[in-house]
This record gives C-alpha cells, sequence and structure tokens, in this order.
C-alpha cells in the first residue's frame, strides 16, 4: 500500500500552492530573463524544409528562432545577409553566386560550411524529397565551392530565386548532423545556427529555447524563450490578461483594444503582408465585365475595415500591399455603389432583376470573414446583386482551387512575407497556378513573360501594369491587407513585422 | 465457459476495429481537402502535385492504400504523419498517458462528487435541500463541457488568476520524467512539489469534464437510490434501528449502483470524445488536441490511427463496464 508522510503531502501542496501564487502568474508581474510567449498555432515538425509545416507561414518565427536563412528580412521586408553575406547572378544569368558567412557554428559545435548550403538546396529541390516548393529550387543545379564562395548553374531562369532565400522553406540544415541522425532523429533533437537552442518540446504544450552563447549576430536578450502553444484565441486572451504569459499576438480585436488600455500591458496592431481578397472564377455571370466590375465597386471598403475590423485593415485596391515591390498607389478602384448600377442595368440587372451567384466563405478562420462577406453581399444588394453564401472549410476551399471548381466568387486570405508581385499577383492570376480561379488567355498573355524576365525594374512595371489591367478588366476583387494586433506586458519593447513573424531573438526585448 | 464469452468478446472487438477502420479510410478519402491540396504551394505545376502525391503515396489506387495502411496496422505499424514526420504509434504513445490522467481523473471526480450529491439527496428527500440539489443539477445537466471550461477560465485564470491556465506543467518544471504519466510518475518518484504544479494544471479541464458527467450520476443515482430505499430490504433494516446513512451506504446502494455503472460507462467514452475540445481550450497535450490538428491538416494515417485508437479505447471501456456490472450482481454473470 503506497504510504503518504505528512511531510510529502505538505510538499504537495506546496508544489501546489506554489504554481496558484507563483509572482510571474499577475499581468502586473516584471518579465525576468524568461520570455513567455502564447503563440497561436502549434508546431508539428521541426523541419524547414519538407512537409505541410515548412510552407504554413505563421511557424516562421519560431523557425527563424532555431534556423538562419539563407538570406534575412527585416521587419520592414528588407532584405539583409543571413547565412550569405553576398550573392548575386553573373551578366548574362546563367549563374548564381553565393558568399557563405564564415565563424558560424551548429548548435553541436560544429562548423556551418558551404556544404550545408548545397545540400540544403539540393534536398529541397528533389522532386521526390516532399518540399512543396521544390520547383524553386531546382532551378540551380552543378554547384561549385571556391572557399567561402559558391557558384550554380541556373537551370531555369527564377528572378525571385535569392528572395525565397528568406522566404518559406529558405533555411539552412546541418548536412553531417541530418544525414547521421535521419529525418525522425532530427525531429527528436533539431539543431540549427539559429539565436535559440532547443531546450524541451512538447507538441501541442510548449517550446522552449535557450539562447545561444554562440550566435553570430548575437546574444539575444532573453536567455530563455518559452513559446506555449495557444491555438484556442480565448484562451490566448486569458492567457496574457492574467500574466501568464508575457507576450500574445492574433486575438480579436475587440479584446485587443479592451486589454491594450489596461494597466501593465501594451498593444501594437500593424499591417502586415496578408490580404484578404474575393476570388472570381471565370465562366457563367463571371463572363460579364460589367457584374465584375459592379461587384468591385459596389463594395465599401472604408466602412467595413471601421466598422467590423475596428479601423485595423488597410483597403487595398491591388493584390499588392503597399509595402510590396510592385504596389502602385495609382490603381484605385473606388466605391462608387451609382456606378455598379449603372454598369449592372447595362447588362439587363437591376434590383428587382438581380444577377444571382453563389460566394463562398469560411467562418472564423479570418477575423470576421463571414461578417465581411455578409456585409459585402448586403451591399450587393443594393445595386442589383443577389449573392447565396456557402460556408465551407478551408480543406475544402484549397480541394476546390486546385481543380478549378471554386463557385464564382470566393474568399480568401494570401500571404506574401516577400513582398514580390509573383508570389501574389502572379500565383493568384496565372492560370497554369493551381491556385488561380481566373483563367483567361488576354491575361496569361500579360502574365506569363514577366516569369522570366530578367531586367527587373522592367519585371516590376510589368507587374504593375498587369495589376492596372486586372483593375480595370475587375478579375478579382482586393478587399484589405490585415493588422495584426500583438499584446505584450509594459515592461517589454516589441517590434512589429511586416512578415507577420513575431521573432522574439530580434523583436522583442526589454523597455 | 469463460474462454467462450472471452473469444466472442475478443472476436467482436476485431470486427468492430475493423469496420472503424474501413470507415475511417474511405471517409477521409470522399471529404474534401488532402494533405497535398493543403500544402501545395501556389506556384506549382501539375507534374510539382504529383510528385507531392506520391511522396505520401496519395498516387496509389485506393484499395492498394488501403492494403498497404491495413497490413502496416497488422504488424503495429500505422503509418507515418505526414505533419509531425514521426511514426504514428510513437505519436498516439506519447500523447495518449496524458489524455488517460486527464479523464480518469475527471471521472473520479465525477463519481465522487457525483456520487456524494446523489447520496446527500436521497438523505434529504422530501426537504427543500433535495428540491436545492435538483435545481442546481438541472443547471449541471444542461451546461456542456466546453461551456464550463470556458467559464473556467474566465473564473480561475482571469478574474481570479490564482490556476496556470494552458499546459500540463510548467515547462521548468518539465525534467527527467521516464513516462508520458506525470502524474502518476511525480507521485510514486516522491516528487510531490511537481505532482502539486501537475494537479494545479489538470483542475480546470478535469472540472470541466467531471461536471456534465457528475451531473448524470447525480440524476440516475439518487432515483435509484429513491426506489432501494422504498424496497423490504431496507424497510427490514429502518426496523432494526439502523441509522439513515448506513441505510443509504450498505443496504441501498449496492442494488442501487448497477444502472449508473452502466450508464456511467457509456459516460466516459462521451467524456474521452469530450476532451477534443476541453484540452484544445486549456492548450493541454493530449490526444484531443493532436486530433484536431490532424483533421485540419488532412493529416492522414494520424486521423487513421486516432480514430481506431478511440474505437480500441471505447471497446475497452465497454468491456471493463461489463465486468464491473458482473462482478456486482451475480445475476449478470452469466448474462
Amino acid at each position: 500500500m503506497f504510504n503518504i508522510t505528512r511531510r510529502q503531502a505538505l510538499a504537495a501542496s506546496g508544489g501546489l500552492i506554489g504554481t496558484l501564487l507563483a509572482p510571474s502568474r499577475f499581468a502586473t508581474a516584471a518579465v525576468g530573463s524568461t520570455l513567455n510567449i502564447a503563440y497561436n498555432v502549434n508546431l508539428p515538425s521541426f523541419d524547414p524544409q519538407v512537409g505541410p509545416s515548412s510552407v504554413n507561414p505563421t511557424i516562421q518565427a519560431i523557425y527563424r528562432s532555431i534556423f538562419d536563412q539563407y538570406i534575412g528580412q527585416k521587419p520592414n521586408l528588407a532584405f539583409e545577409p543571413g547565412l550569405l553575406t553576398g550573392w548575386g547572378w553573373n551578366d548574362d544569368k546563367s549563374k548564381v553566386w553565393m558568399d557563405v558567412r564564415e565563424g558560424v557554428v551548429w548548435h553541436d559545435g560544429t562548423p556551418f560550411t558551404p556544404e550545408d548550403v548545397v545540400w540544403s538546396i539540393q534536398r529541397k529541390g528533389k522532386p521526390d524529397g516532399g518540399n512543396p516548393v521544390a520547383f524553386i529550387w531546382a532551378g540551380l543545379d552543378n554547384f561549385k565551392i571556391d572557399g567561402k564562395r559558391i557558384t550554380a548553374d541556373v537551370k531555369s531562369y527564377d528572378p525571385v530565386i535569392f528572395k525565397w532565400m528568406a522566404f518559406l522553406t529558405g533555411y539552412v540544415l546541418p548536412k553531417a548532423y541530418f544525414e547521421k541522425v535521419g529525418p525522425e532523429g532530427f525531429e527528436k533533437k533539431p539543431i540549427g545556427t539559429g539565436p535559440y537552442l532547443v531546450d524541451a518540446y512538447e507538441g501541442n504544450a510548449y517550446l522552449r529555447l535557450k539562447a545561444n552563447p554562440k550566435y553570430w549576430g548575437g546574444k539575444p536578450a532573453f536567455e530563455t524563450v518559452v513559446f506555449k502553444f495557444v491555438p484556442d484565441a480565448t484562451s490566448r486572451v486569458a492567457e496574457i490578461e492574467s500574466g501568464s504569459s508575457d507576450v500574445t499576438l492574433e486575438v480579436p480585436y475587440e479584446e485587443y483594444d479592451r486589454l491594450k488600455a489596461k494597466a501593465g500591458l501594451k498593444g501594437v496592431c500593424t499591417p502586415i503582408s496578408d490580404i484578404g481578397m474575393i476570388f472570381i472564377t471565370n465562366g457563367g455571370v463571371m463572363d460579364d465585365k460589367n457584374v465584375r466590375l459592379a461587384m468591385t465597386h459596389a463594395v465599401d471598403k472604408e466602412t467595413i475595415v471601421k466598422r467590423l475590423l475596428r479601423g485595423y485593415g488597410v483597403p487595398i485596391a491591388t493584390l499588392e500591399a503597399p509595402e510590396y515591390a510592385a504596389f502602385d498607389p495609382s490603381i484605385k478602384v473606388p466605391y462608387d455603389p451609382a456606378l455598379a448600377t449603372k454598369l449592372l442595368a447595362a447588362s439587363g440587372y437591376s434590383k428587382e432583376k438581380p444577377v444571382k451567384f453563389t460566394i463562398q466563405t469560411t467562418r472564423g478562420f479570418k477575423p470576421k470573414d463571414y461578417e465581411m462577406i455578409q456585409a459585402i453581399v448586403g451591399m450587393w444588394r443594393n445595386v442589383g446583386i443577389d449573392a447565396n453564401i456557402e460556408i465551407y472549410e478551408i480543406a475544402k476551399h484549397f480541394e476546390l482551387r486546385m481543380s478549378h471548381k471554386l463557385a464564382p466568387a470566393a474568399f480568401y486570405n494570401w500571404g506574401d512575407a516577400i513582398g514580390d508581385p509573383t508570389c501574389s499577383t502572379g500565383f493568384a492570376m496565372f492560370s497554369k497556378s493551381p491556385h488561380s480561379a481566373w483563367h483567361s488567355d488576354d491575361l496569361d498573355a500579360k502574365i506569363g513573360p514577366l516569369w522570366g524576365e530578367k531586367d527587373e525594374k522592367k519585371r516590376i512595371q510589368g507587374w504593375k501594369d498587369v495589376d492596372k489591367y486586372i483593375a480595370e478588366q475587375g478579375y478579382v476583387l482586393p478587399l484589405l491587407q490585415y493588422a495584426q494586433p500583438i499584446l505584450y506586458k509594459s515592461d517589454l519593447k516589441v517590434t512589429p513585422n511586416v512578415s507577420g513573424a513575431l521573432q522574439p531573438a530580434t523583436l522583442v526585448s526589454k523597455a | 465457459m469463460l474462454l467462450s464469452v472471452v473469444a466472442n468478446r475478443v472476436g467482436m472487438a476485431l470486427l468492430t476495429l475493423a469496420g472503424v477502420a474501413v470507415v475511417v479510410f474511405v471517409l477521409l478519402r470522399v471529404v474534401p481537402g488532402d494533405p497535398v491540396a493543403m500544402m501545395i504551394s501556389p506556384g506549382a505545376g501539375p507534374a510539382d502535385i504529383a510528385a507531392l502525391k506520391a511522396h505520401y503515396g496519395l498516387d496509389l489506387p485506393l484499395p492498394q492504400q488501403f492494403w498497404i495502411w491495413i497490413k502496416g496496422v497488422l504488424t503495429g505499424d500505422f503509418g507515418t504523419s505526414i505533419t509531425l514526420h514521426l511514426p504514428v504509434t510513437e505519436v498516439l504513445a506519447s500523447r495518449l498517458p496524458a489524455t488517460l490522467e486527464l479523464a480518469i481523473l475527471a471521472l473520479l471526480v465525477a463519481v465522487i462528487f457525483g456520487g456524494s450529491v446523489a447520496i446527500a439527496g436521497t438523505l434529504m428527500r422530501r426537504t427543500i435541500g433535495e428540491t436545492t440539489i435538483d435545481g442546481l443539477n438541472s443547471i449541471l445537466l444542461a451546461v456542456p463541457d466546453f461551456i464550463w471550461a470556458l467559464a473556467l477560465v474566465l473564473l480561475f485564470a482571469v478574474a481570479i488568476p490564482v490556476l496556470p491556465l494552458t499546459g500540463r506543467i510548467d515547462p521548468e518544471l518539465a525534467e527527467g520524467f521516464t513516462t508520458r504519466f506525470y502524474l502518476a510518475e511525480s507521485v510514486l518518484t516522491g516528487r510531490f512539489a511537481v505532482a502539486g504544479d501537475i494537479i494545479s494544471h489538470m483542475i480546470m479541464p478535469t472540472l470541466a469534464l467531471a461536471l456534465p458527467l457528475a451531473a448524470v450520476i447525480v440524476r440516475l443515482l439518487k432515483q435509484s437510490l429513491k426506489e432501494a430505499m422504498l424496497q423490504d430490504y431496507v424497510l427490514l433494516a429502518r426496523i432494526k434501528g439502523f441509522r439513515e446513512l448506513r441505510l443509504v451506504l450498505q443496504e441501498a446502494l449496492r442494488n442501487a449502483v448497477g444502472p449508473t455503472l452502466a450508464l456511467t460507462g457509456v459516460q466516459f467514452t462521451f467524456l474521452i470524445g469530450g476532451t477534443v475540445i476541453v484540452e484544445r481550450i486549456f492548450a493541454y497535450p493530449g490526444i484531443g488536441n493532436l486530433a484536431i490538428d490532424a483533421v485540419i491538416n488532412r493529416d492522414f494515417p494520424l486521423i487513421q490511427g486516432l480514430v481506431l485508437l478511440f474505437g480500441l479505447i471505447f471497446i475497452l471501456i465497454n468491456i471493463g463496464v461489463d465486468l464491473t456490472v458482473a462482478a456486482l450482481n451475480p445475476r449478470l454473470r452469466h448474462a
């Protein structure tokens, strides 16, 4: 029979009471050497190169804490040296060169070498390797290493290859260690060159990181960072309000406004590289340009942002957010319900005889997604559009989009953390992309030549022209650029990142 | 005789699991969304999509996919999780202990609390006390577990912040465990301060799961006890001068507990199902939380493994309930 002594019972009670009364629990408690982040997603896998996690934008903040990318990115999306200190093409863009940073070590103390860079690119470029963007990395071949310089042949020119080195799956992993332990071994004990080492991990619970004393970028502000995986928004609100966590993000805007006004807490909510849009699928009533343009002119984006999102968001007229390389502020699609009514009348539609179609949307996947569509459908009804709302799960959206079977209109969000037009307008509107909804030869003819355009100025201008054409034709309905609410204890300083990645090493410090 | 009964139960269990395997496999392929669609990059072409499908074996004909999977299952290999890159059996084995500890603790709390209130209500029958208990119990019955979870979050994590909100253990204390049964191991190894921390993390999710079950126990057990108290053997015991509490506990309870036990077993399976949402709210790292991510990401091997595991748990619970009821009621032993 298991007997508990009085002393042991007191110890258990002490542990319980100690936890209940821990000073760090209270919202007003100062942050020590450990930073607790109530994070909005779980980390399923430590491999940033293959599998679904590698292309999940919300996990990048964690990957950037443990691993380094070839090329770094500042909070304003500008690029900076990472594990590469220099890079570029030769004159005719048939070759690339990359200079590897010296003096870097992996978390196990072994030296980081150019072989790691080459191996990482080759691993990601294998068609059967499980990398969802293998086609990007497969464009380089025939690698040669000379000291710290790597050169490679360009098999297929991609003007954005170096930007991808700061984007999804653009991380360097240790060749020797990975080959020794294998993928499963790496999952259990991952190492990188990043500012933090993995100290402890429990899936769906937490990730505890310890500062890397040998980090080439300097020791981070916090000795320990704990990412608590709290996918439920209500729980994240409770985490920050109770003081259990020091930072949290992606809480409802109403809660953000309430909590940032509380003593001991501060908040920052700025636009990020994520936009809300309505895909328009070619065919049926959508082949009528008047219907498409009426749809866009009938939507009062300013009011939607102000009323539904409490002012947190930026209305947009194209798929380029203001921070993107091809953003053109001269492209405007004004809110003009009178014009919308006139356009519909020209096609024989009116409030009494409305044009009818279905619009698909998620509910709860993005902030106020369903409510926005409800508001838009109401605005459309006022001009002679009768849209039926169909709610579906995001998985169904992906499947329908891939098979080009979306409804005539479908709400979606689109992220582009490198701000390059190929990753927003390009992939969303080029019919050869599995994710575009609008398929037409005229648009493909304009976009096609830009994929391989070697003159960067001409390329960016080309994309601006494409965006203008899309707006004139009404091939898509851009809505807004999202803003990311971040709440934190008032003795911290948080620098918001336009990419949305809340990197503790560089963006969070003591005030 | 006993051997044939056992063989029969095992056979039925295997048949049930086989049916579950077929249903979950087919349903996953019919329901919209697959893991490749969830991860495919916007710039990928048909060849890239095909390569990814081949990488995960999703390009094979369905019967072949099923055969490969079921062959593995029969040898203990449930495949590799697409999102976690780890063997499914390993993932399930690492998460199941958390859910089991939570569920068992919730069951204990429900039984002790529910049983105590039912006995109290029986002792106070035909008084204002019983009416009060019935009224409060009606509220407990009406509120589902996830509402309790949110209410407890607001009360004990925000309004009166005395309990930790998320996780299973303070990350600073999660060292030196040999098994994933953190609570049991910390108690058995004498790490009582750690055990106290674990219990503090379990209080809210346990209550959220236990309260609805406790309400069911109160309702059913009190009714059964009231009926049992009217029986002749209880009347005889009362005439002999035994106190009311003894009558309830030693005369009526043994005969009244059977139906409650059977229903508790059934309700326990619902409690296990309830861990899905409760674990999510409290960021508790059990199989419930794992299931949500698996479904969102369409991680077919993991979903299939989870469903089979849930099926096995439900079968074992039902067998356990049958055996317990038979142990308490000899008349049922040969049924």
